[in-house]
């Protein structure tokens, strides 16, 4: 170093809080709007816990006194919006925000302004549905936040039997962030079509970018009806309409099938995403490459298309004719083709492999084993008869939470941990990633293997409690004590985030030894991605570069 | 054993949906044993060393005929499926009227059922009462479906499947229980505050006791001139509540005519004794929380009264 130099005062090393707080409220990156889809979903997850946890403790004994009626029946309605609207959607939406122009090796989304549009669109929709706690009467005046069932079906919604406002904070939400998922859907259809770097052809996409574009054209064509059903629901409310005003000769029918049209394609844009996390970690952590790549790509496509036919095997019980029954029956079933063959090529790509078991791989295979059972309990629904069994009873609501919980957000977890050393730069404490896998997988057993049990018994859902001497305490004493071991995973996941973040050893571009491009920027990747636009010629770009002798671009 | 279990049949739509449950519960696990043993396999045997192995294993890219096999099978699989559950649909969904079947219309109420019998002239209230249905002289109950407020379920897990009760869709549904007894369920679509305590009770009875019970249920009430009964007739009671044969002729709540022959008030929430009934009037948010009755505010002179005339109507 020169002598000569004039001593500068030190300039701080870190910026203001107020000015890097306004960097990120009005940020157009990519990277930064993921992340704060992401950041925004985990306040949300808390709070959605919270609420299940209260109906839980209700539910731990008959005629349990901790909540009232009117409180329990708020508990669920916010728990199902939260955890659908507020969580899995936007952390579905942070992840493809992140990664997705990264891995077409692009700079940005397409559309930067919109992104940030749609980010704050959605953010908008979780205040409306908070704020009817200070702001909302329930169907009972003296209460607060909304009260209708998350899928809110009508009459209960019309203004006869839910006054006050808490319905209609309910609708704001869902429409405001219905425009913001739309926004973002466009957006990602419009990067992978217009931003692939040289060479990227459909053929040569990763899978996770894959089965993104599917999702976004099921978000365009599933919320839409949504959004359209919620105006129509304030037309009911407020300008005199009557389409669903039973009263006035309106249908309570019309709105299931608009709710499901949307409810039942919203299963495919959660579960697809997850799908494109096993897609990237399962080869990486086997050291194979995906198992029938096309075919993958196929059966992707294919549940898309057959997706948006099942909606009404959830209106199985509203006394539709026979031939429709069995229309619903055989539409749901054929999912299950696409879906067990996704699961056997993740099989096949483990086969023959050398697998490492870090925390991202663990949640992969448990969410395969997990995903196979409630795809199967899926299939017993499937069948008309029994569903009218066990339709809206406790077997339901295990077999979503085996979905969305065993399968999404343990796919959810796992891209959490293969892809924080990326977005961090810092690597994250391995110990604590397994201790959070063993205890949210036991505390996931405890309560969702158990909960199928009451349905069986004849337990009906969204009930403030129960009779006594009906064969159903002893279950939900173990499904409430499932609780605890999850809500421990939850904090020491928490704690490994925030631990790891600080003190956390840095990671290194590539910590994983993967193959798509983001792994080969920086850790965290620069602003604007890449100096150079990458140009690849296979799928695994990386291997390529690895293996120079052996590139997969001569067996594509 | 569970009162509630789908698995102990007793009416000819939970039988068959019984039958088509078991072959269907058996073919998941089938595949589930079959599957789990493939992954658990794959799991274990090729696991890595640690520390791990620096050299990759051999890529595979797929297989064409492997693809073709794991296509093939489920597809068979899913039309077995769906043939055995579209017998069942149309067994049941089209199944004839008998001439001789009961008819039952069925409306539900915020959180409580009231029960018509056309054919029979009987209004009732929570408690289904109908005959059992012997094989050799089958007498099934046919049931309608409608609701005067929000949707509701019928769900009576040992006698059949559920069906909803929704405003201006009026509904159907046929049980044909084989034996007799008190088969419990309840309300299995969320109508709203006191959604869980809208219990079902069927009382399936002979069919001598079925007639004994038509016949006492045909009788009008007797006009006491009890200090109850004016009370009764005299305040909001009779805005929501008939007693046939006296001036109470309200629609909104269950008949009473003959409340003292139904072993539960309040749609089951509570056994039928003075003392609940009493305190039932007296606060109905003792025992049902958000339930449409409201508190009396009678003077417990009066309160007695009432409950005493309630006694009366058998």
């Amino acid at each position: 170093m020169s002598t000569n130099t004039i001593a500068l005062p030190e300039l701080p090393t870190t910026r203001p809080l107020t000015l890097r707080l306004h960097e990120w409220v009005t940020t157009v990156d990519h990277k930064r709007l993921g992340i704060l889809y992401i950041l925004y979903a985990l306040i949300f997850l808390a709070l959605g816990g919270i609420e299940a946890t209260i109906m839980r403790l209700q539910l731990i004994r008959p005629h349990n006194g901790f909540v009232s009626p009117e409180v329990f029946n708020r508990m669920f309605t916010m728990h199902g919006t939260t955890m659908i609207f507020f969580v899995a959607m936007p952390m579905v939406f942070g992840f493809a925000n992140y990664l997705v122009p990264l891995m077409i090796g692009a700079r940005d989304m397409a559309f930067p302004r919109l992104n940030a549009f749609s980010f704050w669109m959605s953010a908008l929709g979780g205040l409306f549905l908070y704020f009817s706690f200070f702001g909302g009467n329930g169907l009972y005046g003296a209460g607060s936040a909304p009260d209708v069932g998350w899928f809110a079906y009508a009459p209960l919604t019309a203004k006869t039997f839910s006054v006050g406002h808490s319905t209609d904070f309910w609708t704001l939400s869902l429409l405001s962030s219905g425009i913001g998922s739309i926004g973002t859907a466009i957006n990602i259809i419009a990067t992978i079509l217009c931003m692939r770097c040289p060479g990227m052809t459909f053929g040569k996409m990763p899978l996770l970018v894959w089965l993104n574009l599917v999702m976004a054209g099921l978000v365009i064509l599933a919320v839409s009806p949504l959004s359209a059903a919620q105006i129509m629901l304030v037309v009911d409310r407020y300008l005199g309409g009557h389409f669903f005003d039973t009263q006035a000769g309106g249908s309570a029918v019309i709105w299931m099938h608009f709710f499901w049209i949307f409810g039942h394609p919203e299963v495919y844009v959660l579960v697809l995403p997850a799908f494109a996390f096993a897609s990237e970690i399962i080869p990486v952590f086997s050291r194979k490459a995906i198992f029938g790549y096309p075919v993958m790509v196929l059966a992707t496509v294919a549940i898309g298309f057959i997706g948006m036919s099942v909606w009404a095997h959830h209106m199985f019980t509203i006394g539709m004719s026979a031939g429709a029954n069995t229309f619903f029956v055989l539409s749901t079933m054929a999912i299950a083709v696409p879906t067990g063959i996704k699961i056997f090529n993740w099989l096949a790509t483990m086969w023959g492999g050398k697998i490492r078991y870090a925390t991202p791989m663990l949640f992969c295979v448990a969410f395969l084993f997990q995903f196979l059972v409630a795809g199967l309990t899926g299939v017993t629904l499937a069948v008309a008869p029994l569903d009218w069994q066990l339709g809206n009873s406790y077997y339901v609501v295990a077999h979503f939470h085996y979905v969305i919980v065993g399968g999404i957000l343990f796919c959810i977890f796992a891209a959490f941990y293969y892809w924080f050393p990326k977005v961090s730069g810092k690597m994250y404490e391995e110990a604590m990633g397994k201790l959070h896998f063993w205890l949210f997988f036991i505390g996931f057993h405890l309560t969702f293997d158990f909960m199928h049990i009451p349905g069986m018994l004849g337990m009906p859902r969204r009930i403030y409690t129960y009779e006594p001497g009906r064969g159903w305490d002893i279950w939900n004493l173990i499904v409430t004590i499932g609780v605890v071991f999850q809500a421990a995973g939850i904090l020491v996941f928490a704690a490994n985030l925030v631990w790891s973040y600080l003190r956390g050893r840095t990671a290194g571009n590539d910590p994983w030894d993967a193959w798509t491009l983001e792994w080969s920027t920086g850790s965290p990747p620069p602003e604007y991605n890449y100096a150079v636009i990458p140009t690849v010629r296979s799928r695994r770009p990386l291997w390529d570069l690895k293996h120079p002798e052996d590139p997969d671009w001569r067996y594509e | 054993m569970s009162p509630t279990n789908i698995f102990a049949p007793a009416s000819t739509p939970a039988q068959s949906i019984f039958g088509l449950s078991i072959f269907v519960l058996w073919t998941m696990v089938a595949i589930f044993v079959v599957v789990f043993s493939l992954l658990v396999y794959a799991a274990v045997r090729f696991r890595s060393k640690h520390p791990y192995e620096a050299s990759e294993p051999a890529q595979i890219y797929g297989s064409t005929q492997v693809e073709l096999a794991w296509t093939v099978i489920p597809v068979l699989i899913v039309v077995a499926l769906f043939l055995a559950a579209t017998r069942v649909i149309l067994a049941v969904q089209n199944a004839p009227r008998p001439p001789g079947a009961l008819e039952v219309i069925v409306t539900g109420h915020q959180y409580w059922w009231e029960y018509r019998y056309p054919q029979l002239n009987i209004t009732t209230a929570n408690e289904l009462h109908v005959p059992v249905s012997d094989p050799a002289h089958p007498r099934p109950t046919f049931l309608t479906l409608l609701s005067a407020d929000t949707d509701h379920s019928f769900w009576v897990p040992r006698l059949g499947g559920k069906t909803d009760l929704i405003p201006n869709h009026p509904n159907q549904m046929w049980i044909d229980p084989q034996q007799t007894g008190l088969f419990l369920g309840q309300c299995a679509q969320y109508c709203g505050t006191q959604h869980a305590k809208m219990l079902l009770r069927v009382y399936v009875q002979s069919p001598e006791e079925f007639e004994r019970w038509v016949h006492e249920q045909q009788h009008s009430a007797q006009n006491t001139s009890s200090a109850g009964e004016r009370v009764f007739e005299s305040t909001a009671c009779i805005n929501c509540h008939t007693v046939s044969g006296t001036p109470a002729k309200g629609k909104f709540g269950p008949d009473l005519t003959h409340l003292m022959s139904r072993e539960t008030i309040a749609a089951g929430a509570a056994p039928n004794t003075p003392e609940t009934l009493r305190l039932w009037i007296k606060n109905p948010d003792a025992i049902k929380p958000g339930s449409k009755m409201p508190a009396m505010g009678l003077s417990d002179r009066d309160l007695d009264a009432v409950t005493a005339y309630l006694d009366t109507l058998r």
